[in-house]
């Protein structure tokens, strides 16, 4: 035990491990191993197969492709949001600051309803955008949109500490010695906040990969088109197809993995970083 | 150095060669409200627009109608029981992990993590395959007349797994920016682990604990990728409030649709009132647990 763990006089060590150790592997852990032992039940044939049919491929082009443009749409914009947030002065900052967080508290049925009802042929933006030729309710756009929605607190959250810490005599400095605001800001300001901008963006990416109710109501969810990959996984259980189903949460587990590792490492970086400066 | 007075200190003492001038302030706050009112206050504006667009008669009538109520109260017995039993998961976890020093603190930490990055449908799913009719323990639950899925207790396993780290990821920097001194005085002094739990630990992460709370409780009530999974969407029976505002929306019935989904809209605004004020309490461990991770 003693190499296991450091000692302590305080109590309670075993029954909190325990707990903890046991509630994970109920509701996390075997669950989640559920899905990697039902697709053995596939041959790599098989398996290879169900997850590469052109209809999936498809749903993989939308899902990564909005997911990114959303993402870095989030990264330009959460930037500058964090900066007039940290930065400057304005009427109803702390209201809008609060607010921010909205996509985390609002269901995304309910943001996935009203961005549809926005973006229809007759909804408040949508009747302006029809005219011009620019369809986004029921289209790839529509996707596009949810996602960024949904995505938009992430860099702004990540952004905002970083700013808020980084001290004046950096930027003083380097105004003493010539540079003007626009040097200071490419040469001392973005590179300390690259990291947290970094991790931002994939946390932005990683969730909008998986996001399905604000989706699914915007989306018009035709097969080829507009079907993301996490609504052709309930088609394929509502169809009765487990094995298919089974092996493209897998796919999309292996990526999360895969994201989640490098959120880790970006985050590493930011706080090596900050230790640095 | 204190973190906590240094911003204020240097916006005051901000001057001209660290400021950028008044027009380039002016257009950078424009485009973010532009921004920020196109993507989230006209989408929350509109909610409430057609939810009362037809009279406030249809918008309570929507509420007051069975189906509804029955959503109502699905959602809120979901939500008494999967937010309590994360609690009792967020304080044991982050006791362990703050209070003591041992192997492979880190991967249990992504471990608590995990349910963050896995898609809600998937979230969903993986409780069909073990519990669903072709599950590992459909054939022994159908022999026995058990349902789990498309039944309440499918619904509260999927969002139990989706609201697992929120309580625990809140309390988890917070009690380890706090350290141990004070609950090894309290052991020193005689006091047994639920005295100094109760007296020394929980007055000291109140705030972290009904922060996370808070959250915890509005995805648990929000939740729609996992719950639509397992739920079977059963009318006055196995639907919850985001299920209910899809059956509406998909009939058509968009009147009563955003009158539900306001419902919504109002748990999740006072949902954020309640976090930022309890955000100022707890502002100043949050701060030094960043300073802690840094160092």
């Amino acid at each position: 035990m003693s190499t296991f763990r450091q000692h302590s006089i305080l109590p309670g060590f075993n029954l909190a491990l325990g707990f903890t150790l046991l509630y994970l592997s109920l509701i996390v852990l075997i669950p989640l191993s559920a899905a990697f032992i039902r697709t053995t039940e596939l041959t790599w044939e098989e398996f290879w197969f169900a997850v590469t049919t052109p209809r999936v491929l498809a749903s993989y082009r939308l899902t990564f492709g909005a997911a990114f443009a959303a993402a870095l749409v989030n990264a330009v914009f959460g930037l500058l949001v964090a900066w007039v947030l940290v930065r400057y002065r304005f009427p109803g900052k702390k209201l809008i600051d609060a607010l921010v967080d909205l996509p985390f508290a609002l269901p995304t049925a309910v943001a996935g309803i009203a961005l549809t009802a926005l973006y229809a042929g007759n909804g408040w933006i949508g009747q302006y955008l029809e005219p011009l030729g620019i369809k986004v309710a029921f289209t790839p756009i529509g996707v596009f949109v949810a996602l960024t929605f949904i995505g938009l607190p992430f860099v702004v959250r990540t952004v905002q500490p970083v700013l808020e810490d980084i001290e004046s005599e950096l930027e003083e400095a380097a105004a003493m010695l010539g540079a003007n605001r626009f040097q200071t800001f490419t040469r001392i300001i973005f590179p300390t906040i690259f990291p947290a901008l970094m991790t931002g963006f994939a946390l932005a990416f990683a969730r909008a990969i998986g996001e399905y109710g604000s989706v699914i109501f915007i989306a018009g969810n035709m097969p080829m088109v507009s079907e993301i990959t996490p609504l052709l996984i309930i088609t394929k259980l509502e169809q009765y197809d487990y094995a298919g189903a089974t092996a493209l949460a897998v796919v999309m587990l292996v990526i999360s993995f895969i994201l989640l590792l490098v959120i880790n490492l970006l985050q590493w970086w930011g706080r090596r970083r900050g230790a640095l400066a | 150095m204190n973190a906590t007075t240094l911003p204020t200190t240097a916006r005051v003492r901000r001057t001209r060669a660290t400021q950028e001038p008044a027009w380039v302030r002016w257009t950078l706050i424009g485009l973010a409200l532009a921004f920020l009112t196109l993507f989230l206050f006209v989408p929350l504006i509109l909610v409430f627009y057609e939810a009362l667009k037809k009279g406030t008669d249809v918008y309570f009538a929507a509420i007051i109608e069975p189906d509804a109520l029955s959503a109502i109260r699905l959602t809120l017995t979901v939500a008494a029981i999967a937010v309590p039993l994360n609690l009792v998961f967020g304080v044991a976890a982050a006791w362990a992990i703050a209070k003591f020093e041992f192997r492979g603190k880190n991967l249990l930490i992504t471990l608590i993590d995990l349910p963050f990055s896995v898609s809600p449908v998937v979230s969903g799913l993986i409780y069909v395959l073990i519990f669903g009719l072709q599950g590992w323990l459909g054939p022994w639950l159908a022999e026995h007349d058990i349902k789990v899925i498309f039944a309440v207790t499918g619904i509260v396993l999927a969002t139990v797994f989706v609201t697992v780290p929120f309580i625990a990821r809140e309390l988890i920097p917070l009690m380890q920016a706090q350290g141990t001194e004070e609950e090894e005085a309290a052991v020193a002094l005689g006091a047994n682990g639920w005295q100094t739990f109760s007296r020394v630990t929980l007055p000291n992460i109140k705030w972290g604990l009904l922060y996370g709370t808070i959250l915890c409780n509005a995805r648990a009530m929000g939740e729609f990728g996992a719950v639509s999974v397992v739920s079977g969407h059963i009318r006055g029976s196995t639907n919850t409030l985001p299920l209910h505002v899809e059956i509406l929306y998909n009939e058509y019935n968009f009147a009563a649709a955003f009158a539900v989904a306001s419902l919504l809209a109002l748990l999740a605004l006072v949902t954020l009132a309640l976090k930022t004020m309890v955000e100022s309490r707890i502002t100043q461990p949050k701060e030094n647990a960043n300073e802690h991770r840094s160092a």
